[in-house]
């Protein structure tokens, strides 16, 4: 049995040195587009006509993004005669429209902070990749952030998912259970704005319509850094990158 | 654990001639040809000799069952009873009623596989199938919804918002062991340390083992079979691929074809082959997955996390190859959306090779780690007979004693090109799972180096003009087993009924067979070996 561990050591180190110096390995993050400024409207209309859930809005020659609504299916990437401009980045964290009031968890919070995931209506990979947080290469105990079943434990609340009809009331009575101060984080396109499912009498379109949401980490799926991020966001330890579009909120 | 003895003989399978003769003689029905993809449809008038048709294709003609597809028509119901014709292809059982009837013979009482498709039909579209066991309180659960609601049927508008729901907030689960001192133990649907998939189970014990544990799930339902409905193509096909991310390629891949087969588009050669690339990267990722999975529900940690480093790895290289890690946004009706260069290839097949290595290695010491192969060793067993009863698919039913691929058996894109043999196992427990899992990923390796190695050059898209009215099938061997997807467009190219048959909602039913008399800690393993996918099954 003593082989597991020379065979653990050998592999030696394989933890991403995140947050401290940016991981720059490829295949990290899929990246995101860009708002990008084109010649003119028309040409800005286009590249926004190539959206199939409507997340680029033509303002005159810019072409904006609405990070929370793009399911990354790079269309505007690969497809379109006048691209996009595309970052490889991953801290996306935003604070939502609707919130002004956002205040990160105390100083105690911020080397023990306790998670719980909850799967209301996810395709799977945002849960997966909020998963592989708690892999070598991550390794998130290592920041001081932990996975908890229990809600009583917990200090945030991380949501994948539409809020699909079935898991509304165990979500709900999740949240009820969690003791102040607490956050809730959605993650993902799905949990931010309903995704490709959108809002129907199955899927409540979003954790906003269930829950005041903290923050935001958009991405379909968002790379385990990105959730990473989100979660050092929620202790104060990063501070949130990108403001939300209000205007294509609102609409 | 009761093991079953095994049948005396394996049913003989017929092969099509001799099938058709016999349907002719004892049924008086023919079989038909049709264009959707399956090699014949049987037209049933006579409502009554349903089940003893279905009977006679399951258990005599050795035909699996595929899945049953319900359609509402703008005058009637068409049911599809797919079963799998050997080694030839599908064959529809069509049953046409008309709307008033809301009344059909069950068949779950000779097909038991066909036990919640039924189920999901009478919740869904509110038909009663008589003699059914046991019906209501199945995808849409009885605390949440007002019975009678049928949302998938065309006058339900699924758009709506329905925020004043009734609730019932005395609904309680059915409980079976009566005996003294029993109690029931709730799981779900937020466990598994908090990293789990929204499915909920009871575990009925009366004490220290339990005897029987049922799954609730659709916890995840999102409705993506009505929500299709009346989206272009282009539209339900991000649907396809956002359902269930693990095996995102396979169920676009059948869908796409389905729309293919519609329209009539041919797939250039390029574009076939590098699909079968892609199923093969997907399924290794996954495969290398679930080994984690199962390391890390048997508390060996440095394997674990060996694994999940290899897990981590191919889903960087599959982001290096394609822009995402889950592979979204490739397939299209006609082909790829992008094309891969000889130097992307090679990385890809260097990296896999790796993967493909490291899992021979962590295989290896596994085998010596004689903790580990006791966790594993006769726990959760399905027997043969009893995967062949429940019609189990992929990794779990191969590792059953049930040799069914689809990649084989009705050979899709272009896997009748590669040499290539599914792992098979017998003994039907956790172990011989995870050696078909090993198995096949090595498999999957081998077939990323036959495709590269032997690519053809050419476009990787043709066009595909999706404004064709018809109906077909289109199938994938995904990760976790056989997907089956049916299609019918409107000439306008709008989605009238998307239907996805996923492997999970096979295999689930089944798992409660491998979850009878076991002791508490051996829950997860259970669960681990079976790898299902809840959201896979709730689509």
């Amino acid at each position: 049995m003593s082989f597991w561990f020379w065979f653990g050591l050998r592999r030696g180190i394989q933890t991403t040195r995140y947050p401290r110096v940016l991981e720059s390995e490829p295949g990290v993050s899929p990246g995101r587009p860009l708002a990008t400024r084109f010649a003119s409207f028309e040409e800005a209309q286009e590249a926004a006509s190539q959206c199939p859930v409507d997340a680029i809005l033509a303002h005159d020659a810019l072409a904006e993004i609405e990070l929370g609504r793009c399911i990354h299916c790079q269309r505007c990437h690969f497809d379109a005669a006048r691209p996009l401009e595309w970052a490889s980045d991953y801290e996306w964290t935003t604070i939502p429209a609707g919130n002004r009031s956002y205040q990160a968890l105390p100083k105690a919070y911020r080397r023990s902070l306790h998670v719980i995931v909850v799967d209301a209506g996810d395709c799977g990979a945002c849960l997966h990749e909020v998963k592989q947080l708690n892999n070598p290469l991550y390794n998130m105990h290592r920041l001081g952030i932990f996975f908890t079943p229990t809600p009583r434990a917990a200090d945030v609340l991380l949501v994948v998912g539409p809020v699909s009809e079935n898991m509304r009331v165990p979500l709900l009575k999740t949240y009820e259970a969690m003791p102040d101060p607490k956050r809730v984080l959605a993650v993902g396109a799905c949990a931010i704005s309903g995704g490709v499912f959108g809002r129907s009498s199955m899927s409540a379109g979003g954790v906003f319509s269930v829950l005041p949401v903290d923050l935001e980490v958009p991405g379909d799926p968002p790379p385990p850094l990105a959730v990473l991020h989100g979660l050092l966001t929620v202790t104060g330890r990063k501070m949130p990158t990108m403001k939300a579009n209000d205007s294509v909120r609102s609409t | 654990m009761n093991v079953a003895p095994l049948p005396a003989s394996a049913p003989e399978r017929m092969d099509f001639d001799g099938l058709v003769a016999n349907l002719q003689e004892r049924f008086h029905c023919s079989v038909s040809t049709v264009d959707s993809g399956a090699i014949g449809a049987v037209l049933l008038r006579d409502l009554a000799s349903l089940p003893p048709l279905c009977r006679f294709l399951f258990w005599e003609a050795g035909c699996p069952f595929g899945g049953l597809i319900v359609e509402e028509r703008t005058r009637n119901w068409e049911l599809h009873y797919l079963f799998l014709a050997p080694s030839t292809g599908w064959i529809e059982v069509v049953v046409e009623l008309p709307l008033e009837v809301t009344s059909i013979p069950s068949i779950s009482s000779e097909v038991h596989a066909a036990d919640w498709h039924e189920r999901e039909a009478e919740d869904l579209f509110g038909l009663q199938f008589e003699k059914h066991p046991r019906l209501g309180d199945f995808i849409l659960h009885d605390q949440c919804w007002e019975e009678n609601v049928a949302p998938f049927r065309k006058r339900f508008d699924i758009r709506q918002v329905n925020a004043n729901r009734q609730r019932n907030a005395d609904w309680r689960p059915l409980l079976v062991v009566r005996d003294p001192g029993a109690f029931a133990m709730p799981v779900g649907p937020v466990y598994e340390g908090g990293i789990g998939e929204s499915v909920h189970f009871m575990l009925e014990t009366v004490g220290e083992d339990v005897l029987r544990a049922v799954p609730r799930l659709f916890f995840n339902f999102r409705g993506v079979e009505k929500l299709a409905e009346g989206r272009s193509v282009a539209q339900t096909l991000l649907l396809s691929e956002r359902f269930a991310a693990k095996s995102s390629i396979a169920h676009s891949l059948a869908f796409c074809s389905a729309v293919e087969r519609i329209c009539g588009a041919v797939v250039p050669q390029r574009a076939t082959q590098v699909r079968v690339l892609l199923c093969e990267l997907e399924r290794l990722r996954h495969h290398a997955g679930t080994i984690a999975g199962i390391c890390e529900s048997t508390a060996l940690t440095v394997s674990a996390a060996q694994a999940a480093i290899i897990e981590e790895r191919l889903l960087r290289t599959s982001c290096r190859f394609t822009g995402h890690r889950y592979l979204f946004g490739l397939n299209t009706p006609g082909g790829l959306r992008r094309n891969f260069t000889g130097e992307e290839c090679n990385d890809l097949l260097l990296a896999t090779g790796e993967a493909v290595e490291q899992l021979h290695v962590l295989e290896e010491r596994l085998s010596f780690t004689s903790s580990f192969l006791d966790r594993l060793e006769e726990v959760g067993v399905v027997n043969p007979a009893s995967g062949r009863d429940l019609n189990l698919v992929g990794p779990v039913g191969r590792a059953s004693g049930r040799c069914h691929d689809l990649r084989r058996e009705c050979p899709y894109g272009s896997y009748d090109r590669y040499v290539f043999e599914p792992p098979r196992e017998n003994e039907g427990d956790g172990y011989a799972r995870l050696r078909v899992l090993f198995g096949e990923a090595y498999q999957s390796g081998n077939l990323i180096h036959q495709v590269i190695e032997s690519l053809d050059a050419g476009p990787i898209c043709a066009p595909c003009n999706t404004n064709h009215s018809g109906a077909a099938l289109g199938w994938a061997e995904a990760p976790i087993g056989a997907t089956i997807h049916w299609v019918r467009l409107d000439s306008s190219g709008t989605v009238e009924r998307y239907r996805a048959i996923t492997p999970s909602f096979n295999n689930w039913m089944g798992f409660h067979v491998a979850a009878e008399n076991f002791a508490f800690q051996d829950f997860p393993i259970i669960l681990a070996t079976f790898g299902l996918s809840a959201t896979e099954c709730d689509r």
